[in-house]
Formats: structure tokens, C-alpha cells, sequence
């Protein structure tokens, strides 16, 4: 185990945190919130002097490092990354209890978007932007990012990458590691300005296109409206769906639009169960709300907004769905587990998963059905390795092993069954929202300090896919040989 | 510049090693996606699963942005489709490099082959090797030889044993004492790699040294310092590998008595047969007893070149201790022949070094198509150190028609005018000597990756 290399790495995320906490101080200062600025400018110099102190510490370390430094270096880097992210909003007294605001910082680092808050338009424009704003960064990872700007990335690099981006199978899209951040951060970066853009022409506000963005970029969900995009015209409603749905889709489809190769992105078998799912259930809720809704129209409005909002596990909402009938309501939980496509912003257990794991069951089935039979399972237009079709089979194990234990540490809190059901299945998945109380109006604010704990350690766990919290805590991974 | 390498074997792999230090945009082509798995953990490479000889794949690595391809798969004959293939897709821009071992192959068919294929070069590991042991048979004391530009300038290796006369004496004391006009350019002592530029610079005991002369000076200088050792009349080669079978034939085409241990039958039966004048013997070089028995104590070099890095060190050991005058171990890995050296061998060939060495200074000069292009490069001391020949085809500001004393204040840190070459002959530059346009210059670089002869200077 390489520490000198973890710290120095956690150092210079911790730095970059810093650098990026002066955003918020620059918002504030443009809303004139003098002392909400300077509280922010005292955590990100906290921040500077931490991360740069662990990086001088180290200097000159080894730089080789295995796939298990990649895995701890994400998880450390993610908590430290919380633990820091909380401070201000403890600082300026936006929300008093650190572990409330650390909750607020996990769910927003992991692009979740579920909330302790009650009273969002009391909360001061500084904070709100830095709530939103590490939806932005955890979307696509601040690892991704910090090899993106810090030149420090050797071949080694890629295990941090694959360590920190969703997704069976994480491979370069360029050779060189850091160009492959550059790009992916390009990308993001240009998708975002087309959304603040689209808002700001639909008539919404600056402070609250920039809200709304980093949310749907992120696919995490905090609004500055109590009534989230319900607040907002039909135009706008139709225009974050499509943007929540753009950024659900795989980032290495995009550069091979770039590159021109259009025909082989739109040979994506991910991409086209994704649409798929979407369309179909879609139609399906829109059929089954009818009575509730004015028209055709609005039914499928509402119902297209929220299955993008759950499919790509971003939690926004424009109804309250706790109010549909229960297939739809159904249908919308079950979503939570799918999630958006691998490589992209989105959580849950991606689209390519469920495919490869219906394929292989197809494939199962087919063996008891013919024993000698030899069949391969394809994905993407290539064989599928057992290696891949194992990870995948023994990551959907773990996944439901860790979700009954889950379920189980927050099963004594004083909510109904569903209420801690879908709460355990949103935070876990990074969706936001779940039913009952935990649903579009309602909030965590209720749960105990201990289910607070439990559901941000179920948020970590399910942005960083497991492996690398788990690893971590796991005393052979530190032990030496 | 982007770049496939296409077969992830031993050579793949250290291509990929040395390229990716270099900078280039690399891409890694196996049909064994472990291979490709592997070394995408460790190098900075995409990596392509599929067969390098199928339009596919090669267009899936991008073969069309690609400009240099290099096919160094186990086939030849794989290697030369792929390139062609690579060739015609990249429709102009790729450079195409094979690797070409087959002996069968090397012979005046090659160039035929190579032009019909349209490839920009075909490299033979073992051929190089071959050559580069035979430079070291003709001068046994040196332990390595670098030789640039047709031979006509020699960069040789020495290593100063406890008893030199060089011990203790500066560069200054050297160059009055010894009339010869010899050049000291890198000096390894320990872990470190000095390039000595002034006149103060003390020379000691167990420094591995490098040195440029004319050739005819470089005889001179090793007598006057007891060193001159004969060329080597017998030599005992071990293991019948394509580089012992390109060796003896070098070897007894100059006059020299060569016989060749191997323990499989069908390959001593095969050598007999190609290699008349050569004495093969079938046996297990590993036992001691054989050896004795053909005469290593009368032989004047033993050369190992078995497959195996561990078998040729173990029985190198074996052979210095039967004071053989020269011992050479053909050892691949890197990290074996740091360890080779600590248990007392000195002389070592490494294919893979060979290969990687010339593939970087194609890449290199690749890149720079125009100015003053590297020509020749060797890695030296670990790739600590770089000695790089450029041709100076036009004035260079800042360089050519500048004395060297004047020169020597711009240039940057750990940078040396080895040498320079002017109509075949070589100078060893004094002070009032300077770079003319039409010369070769042999450049010593510590720690700088130099592409064009203008980026020796200081400031440009």
C-alpha cells in the first residue's frame, strides 16, 4: 500500500475542493451576503492549507500505484471531500447541526438530492449555490477533474478513473489519461452551458438557471423552489426532461459524435434500451394518471418529466407522485434501481448491467434448457468475457446484500415501510425522493442522527459503486504483506 | 504524434514503455485482451482487442489519425500483412515499421519485400544485436560499443578498475598526459550519471565511462592506458538463437573461430547445416563439465544467448570465473542487468533495448520532418543519459559557424558536443572547432529529450 501517494492524492483534492469553494464566495459576494462570503473564503483557505499541507508532506513520493490505491484513494478522497463540503453551511448557520449539513454535502457530492432542509428560501444565495454546485462536481467526479488539470497522470492513473466513473467496463476514450479527463469535463462543461442558456430563454432567472443546471448536469435534484421544476413553465419542464436525459446517456457517446462517428454511437445497444425503457414506461404512466390529469398532454408532460427524473435518478419533480395510482407509483421505485447508462452522470445500477444481467439469465436458461449447448453472450456488438459477465452478476449480489443491511440499520426509525423502503432504495441508488414522507414534498429532516449516518454512507456506497467504500474499510487492503 | 503498436509481447511491451515516456499518443493492439488488459494498468496506452491484420480492428485503433504503426507480433508474416493493410488505410500519412526476424527473410529479398509492402523500415531485434556484439568482439575492452553514422565515429564504454591509471586524474591531466585527443562525454558513477564539462572533473576508480575518438586514437589511447586488449581469435557462443546464428556468420566471415553450444537437436542439426566453418556442439551448456571439455579456458569470449536472462547470468558468472577474457550475457530485462553488474558481469546486450532505441529515434525524427533530424539514438546508463546524432542539412541560428568555446556558454545544462563528422571524418571538437551546415553532430544529453539540434541551446 502506497500511503504517501493516497495522502498526496487526497491532498490535492482537498486543494482543488478549496479552489472551487471560492465559486460560492464569488456568488455571495454578487448577492452582497458579506458574511456568508467571508465564511466561505475562511473554509476554502481551511481547505488550501490542508490539502497543500498533505501535498509539500509528500513531495517526491513514489507515484506507482495498483488498482487497490485507486479504490482507496476515491473513498478517502470522497469523505474528506464531504467532511469539508458540510463546514460551511454549519459555519454560516444555514443549517446549525454538522451532521444535518453533512447529510446535505453528501447527498449533493453524490448527486442524490435528498434534503434535511424544510425551508429552502430561508437558506442564504451562497450556500444554496454551494449546495447545487457539488452536484456539478460529483456528477462527473472530482478525480476526473483534478486529473485534468493537475498534470501528474501516469498509465497508473486509470485505476483512480476506473475506481471513480459508473459502470461495468471504464475505458479511455484517447490514449492519455488526463486528455480523456480533459475531454469528458469539455463535454460536461459544453452541456451545461446549452442548459443555462435554454433556461435563461425560457424566462428563468440567472442565480436560478445556474441552480437548476448543476442539478440536472449532476443528475442530483436541489432546487431553490420548494415546488422544484413544478414551479417552472410547461417549456421548461419539457426542456429538463430532454437535458436530464442528455445527461443520463453514456459521455463516450458524445465524443464519438465529435469525432464523427456517429454510426457506431448509434449502434449502442445501452442507448437504445435506455430510450426504450424510457418511451415505454412513459406511455404506460401517462395511461395510467389520465384521470388525475387535465388532458392528454399533461398526462404525458408529467409523467415523461418523471420518469426521466427517476430513470436518470435525479429526483426532480413537477408533481407530487405519492398522489398517482400505486402501479405508476410502482413503476417509479422500480425505476430507481436502473438507473442512467454507465459513463454517464447518472446513479443506480446502470442500464448495461440490467442488460448483461437479462442476457446471461437468457444465456442460463438456455443451458438447462439444452446442456451441451455452447453460447456466447453479446453486448455492444462483441463477445461478452465471463470475466465482465461475472463482475457483474457478483456486483448485483453485493448490491442487494449491502441494500438488505440498509434496509435493516434504518428499519427502527418511526416512519411506515415505505417510507423507509423508498428512502433506503433513493439514497442508495442517488435518486432523492422516495414515497410517503420521504416523497417530492417531504424530506429526511425527520430520520435520527443515526439513520442520517447510515443513508449517506448508502449514498457514498452507491455513487462509488461499492467497491472502493467497502475496500477501504476492509483491514487486508491496509494490512502489509 | 499518434502511434499502434501492434502485439503486446516482450518487445510490445517495452515499446509501449519507451514511447509512452516520449509523449506519444499510443494505442496497444493484441488479439489477447489479456495482454491488452495488462498493459493498459500500467502504461498510458488505449488498448484495441483483434487481429492486427484485420481492416476492422485497424480501423477501430483509428489507423486513419495514426502516423507511425509498428508491428511486432511473434509472426513475420503477421507483422508485414498489418503493416501493409495499416499502410494503405492510412493512406499515406502512416509510417510503417515490421518487425522481420525470419533469417529466411533477411536476406537480399528484404529490400524487395520491403518496397513492395511499402514499409518505411523492417527491424530485425537480433540482427542489431548481432551487429553490436560483434563491434564489442573486435574491441574487447570496451564493455559497450555505440556507434553512429556508418561507423565512422565509436562512442566506447570502459569501466576503470581499482588499479587504472585513470584513477584520480582530472579530465585536464588526462588530456596532457595522453596525447591522444580523446573525449570523456558520461561518466556513471553509482546511481548518478554525470556529463563532465570542465576541465576539473576527477576521473575514479569503478566509473563507467564513456569516450568518442577517431578510431584510429581510440586503439592509441587504450594502449597508453593498458587497457588495449587483442581482438577475440575464438569465441564460444551458447544457445543457437537467431542472434548466435546472425553472430557467427559476422564472426566467421572476418576470420574468427566460432563454436556454438545447443541443447536441441533439431536446432544444432539446422545451424550445422547453415553455418558450415562453424563448429556446433549438441549439448547442455549449463554443466560445467561440457564447457571445460570445448575448451572455455582457451577461448577468448564467451557470449551467453540463451532465451533465458537468469541461465545466461548464472553461467556468464561461471565463465569470467574461469578467467574467460571476455564474458557478454545477452540479458532483456532492465531490472536483471542492474543486478547482472552488482555480481561482478560488465558486458551485456539487450535486443529489446536495441529495438527500443531505434523505434524512439524514428518516432522522434518523425516528428520532426523538417530542421535537423535525429538520425541515430542511444539510450544510455538506463536512459539516464541520451547520445543523439543529428545531420545538419542547413544553418541552425545559435549553432553551426559558432567556436565550441564560444558555444559551449549557450547551451543548456548536462549537454555535450561529443563529436563531429565531416566528410567521413570524425573531429573530436576543440575549442576553436564549430558546426558547420553538412556535418554530423553526435550530441551527449542528460535528462533532456532533445528532436532538433536547435534545442540544445540554453534559450530559444
Amino acid at each position: 500500500m502506497n500511503h504517501k501517494m493516497i495522502l498526496r492524492t487526497a491532498g490535492l483534492i482537498v486543494a482543488l475542493e478549496g479552489a472551487l469553494l471560492l465559486l460560492p464566495t464569488l456568488c455571495a459576494v454578487c448577492y452582497s451576503e458579506w458574511r456568508i462570503a467571508l465564511w466561505f473564503l475562511v473554509t476554502a483557505a481551511i481547505a488550501g492549507i490542508l490539502g497543500l499541507g498533505l501535498v509539500v508532506l509528500t513531495r517526491g513520493c513514489d507515484r506507482t500505484i495498483y488498482a487497490k490505491e485507486g479504490f482507496v484513494i476515491v473513498a478517502l478522497g470522497w469523505i474528506l471531500m464531504s467532511a469539508i463540503g458540510a463546514l460551511p453551511f454549519v459555519f454560516t448557520g444555514d443549517i446549525p447541526a454538522y451532521h444535518d449539513a453533512f447529510f446535505e454535502t453528501v447527498s449533493g457530492l453524490t448527486t442524490t438530492g435528498a434534503s434535511i432542509l424544510t425551508d429552502i428560501p430561508a437558506m442564504s444565495r451562497g450556500c444554496l449555490f454551494w449546495r447545487s454546485f457539488t452536484h456539478w462536481i460529483g456528477g462527473m467526479g472530482v478525480l476526473v477533474l483534478m486529473m485534468a488539470i493537475v498534470p501528474d497522470a501516469n498509465g497508473r492513473s486509470i485505476h483512480i478513473m476506473r475506481a471513480e466513473m459508473p459502470g461495468p467496463v471504464v475505458d479511455k476514450i484517447v490514449p492519455r489519461v488526463r486528455d480523456t479527463a480533459k475531454i469528458l469535463y469539455l463535454m460536461y462543461i459544453g452541456l451545461t452551458l446549452a442548459e443555462v442558456i435554454f433556461l435563461l430563454t425560457g424566462g428563468m432567472s440567472l442565480f436560478e438557471s445556474f441552480i437548476h443546471t448543476f442539478g440536472t448536469a449532476g443528475t442530483g435534484g436541489f432546487s431553490s423552489r420548494p415546488e422544484s421544476i413544478g414551479a417552472f413553465s410547461p417549456y421548461i419542464q419539457w426542456g429538463v426532461t430532454v437535458f436530464m436525459l442528455l445527461f443520463g446517456v453514456n459521455f463516450n457517446l458524445y465524443y464519438l459524435i465529435l469525432i464523427k462517428r456517429v454510426k457506431s454511437a448509434l449502434r449502442s445497444e445501452e442507448l437504445w434500451l435506455y430510450v426504450g425503457l424510457f418511451v415505454i414506461l412513459t406511455g404506460v404512466i401517462a395511461w395510467n394518471i389520465r384521470p388525475l390529469t387535465a388532458g392528454i398532454g399533461e398526462s404525458l408532460r408529467l409523467a415523461a418529466f418523471q420518469v426521466a427524473s427517476i430513470g436518470t435518478t435525479t429526483g426532480y419533480a413537477t408533481t407530487d407522485f405519492n398522489l398517482w395510482p400505486n402501479l405508476a407509483r410502482m413503476m417509479l421505485l422500480l425505476l430507481m434501481f436502473v438507473g442512467g447508462c454507465a459513463g454517464s452522470t447518472a446513479g443506480g445500477l446502470k442500464v448495461a448491467r440490467i442488460g448483461i444481467l437479462l442476457k446471461s439469465a437468457g444465456k442460463e436458461l438456455n443451458r438447462l434448457r439444452h446442456p451441451r449447448s455452447v453460447n456466447a453472450v453479446r453486448f455492444e456488438g462483441k463477445p461478452l468475457s465471463e470475466e465482465t459477465r461475472a463482475g457483474v452478476t457478483n456486483y448485483f449480489a453485493l448490491y442487494a446484500l449491502l441494500l438488505a443491511g440498509i434496509l435493516i440499520m434504518i428499519g427502527g426509525e418511526p416512519f411506515d415501510m415505505e417510507t423507509n423502503i423508498s428512502a433506503a432504495i433513493s439514497c442508495f441508488n442517488n435518486v432523492g425522493p422516495g414515497f410517503s414522507s420521504v416523497g417530492p414534498t417531504g424530506g429526511y429532516a425527520g430520520y435520527s442522527v443515526w439513520a442520517k449516518l447510515v443513508l449517506s454512507a448508502a449514498m457514498l456506497l452507491g455513487r462509488l459503486e461499492i467497491y472502493p467504500i467497502v475496500l477501504s474499510l476492509t483491514p487486508s487492503t491496509w494490512r502489509k504483506k | 504524434m499518434k502511434i499502434i503498436v501492434c502485439g503486446c509481447g516482450k518487445i510490445g511491451t517495452t515499446l509501449l514503455s519507451a514511447l509512452a515516456s516520449e509523449g506519444h499518443d499510443l494505442c496497444a493492439l493484441d488479439k489477447d485482451p489479456a495482454a491488452v488488459a495488462e498493459v493498459t494498468n500500467i502504461y498510458d496506452v488505449i488498448g484495441v482487442c483483434g487481429n492486427g491484420a484485420d481492416c476492422e480492428t485497424l480501423e477501430d485503433a483509428g489507423i486513419r489519425e495514426t502516423d507511425l504503426f509498428i508491428a511486432v507480433t511473434g509472426s513475420d508474416e503477421l507483422n508485414m500483412l498489418a503493416c501493409f493493410l495499416a499502410g494503405r488505410m492510412g493512406a499515406g500519412r502512416t509510417h510503417t515499421i515490421a518487425r522481420i526476424r525470419n533469417p529466411e527473410y533477411n536476406d537480399a529479398s528484404l529490400d524487395f519485400m520491403r518496397r513492395e509492402l511499402g514499409l518505411s523500415l523492417a527491424i530485425n531485434p537480433e540482427l542489431l544485436a548481432a551487429r553490436e556484439l560483434f563491434d564489442i568482439l573486435r574491441m574487447p575492452s570496451a564493455v559497450g560499443i555505440d556507434a553512429f553514422s556508418g561507423r565512422s565515429f565509436e562512442m566506447i564504454e570502459l569501466i576503470l578498475k581499482d588499479d587504472s591509471v585513470l584513477d584520480g586524474i582530472t579530465l585536464q591531466e588526462l588530456r596532457n598526459t595522453y596525447q591522444a585527443t580523446v573525449l570523456v562525454c558520461t561518466v556513471q558513477r553509482g546511481d548518478e550519471v554525470l556529463i563532465p564539462r570542465s576541465g576539473t572533473f576527477t576521473l575514479r576508480a569503478g566509473d563507467r565511462i564513456g569516450i568518442t575518438a577517431a578510431p584510429s586514437e581510440i586503439a592509441k589511447f587504450l594502449r597508453q592506458i593498458g587497457l588495449l586488449q587483442k581482438k577475440a581469435r575464438r569465441v564460444m557462443l551458447l544457445g543457437g538463437s537467431r542472434t548466435a546464428f546472425y553472430l557467427a556468420k559476422l564472426l566467421t566471415a572476418s576470420g574468427v573461430s566460432v563454436k556454438i553450444i545447443e541443447k536441441d537437436p533439431a536446432t544444432a542439426e539446422d545451424l550445422a547445416e547453415k553455418l558450415p566453418g562453424v563448429s556446433i556442439v549438441l549439448g547442455d551448456g549449463a554443466q560445467q563439465e561440457l564447457l571445460l571439455e570445448e575448451g572455455l579456458r582457451e577461448t577468448d569470449a564467451f557470449v551467453a544467448l540463451t532465451g533465458m536472462d537468469e541461465e545466461n547470468i548464472l553461467i556468464s558468472i561461471y565463465a569470467a570465473s574461469q578467467s574467460v577474457p571476455k564474458v557478454i550475457s545477452k540479458i532483456n530485462r532492465d531490472e536483471l542487468s542492474s543486478m547482472a553488474e552488482k555480481l561482478g558481469l560488465d558486458s551485456f546486450i539487450s535486443p529489446r533495448r536495441i529495438i527500443s532505441d531505434v523505434l524512439v529515434q524514428y518516432a522522434r525524427a518523425l516528428e520532426n520532418s523538417q530542421g535537423t533530424a535525429v538520425e541515430t539514438l542511444y539510450k544510455l546508463m538506463d536512459g539516464r543519459a541520451e547520445a543523439l546524432e543529428f545531420r545538419v542539412k542547413e544553418p541552425v541560428e545559435g549553432v553551426t559557424d559558432i567556436p565550441i568555446s564560444v558555444l559551449g556558454k549557450t547551451l543548456k545544462e548536462n549537454i555535450l558536443i561529443a563529436g563531429i563528422i565531416r566528410n567521413r571524418k570524425t573531429i573530436v571538437p576543440g575549442p576553436a572547432d564549430s558546426i558547420l551546415p553538412g556535418d554530423r553532430v553526435i550530441v551527449l544529453a542528460g535528462g533532456h529529450r532533445l528532436s532538433d539540434l536547435g534545442d540544445i541551446l540554453a534559450q530559444r
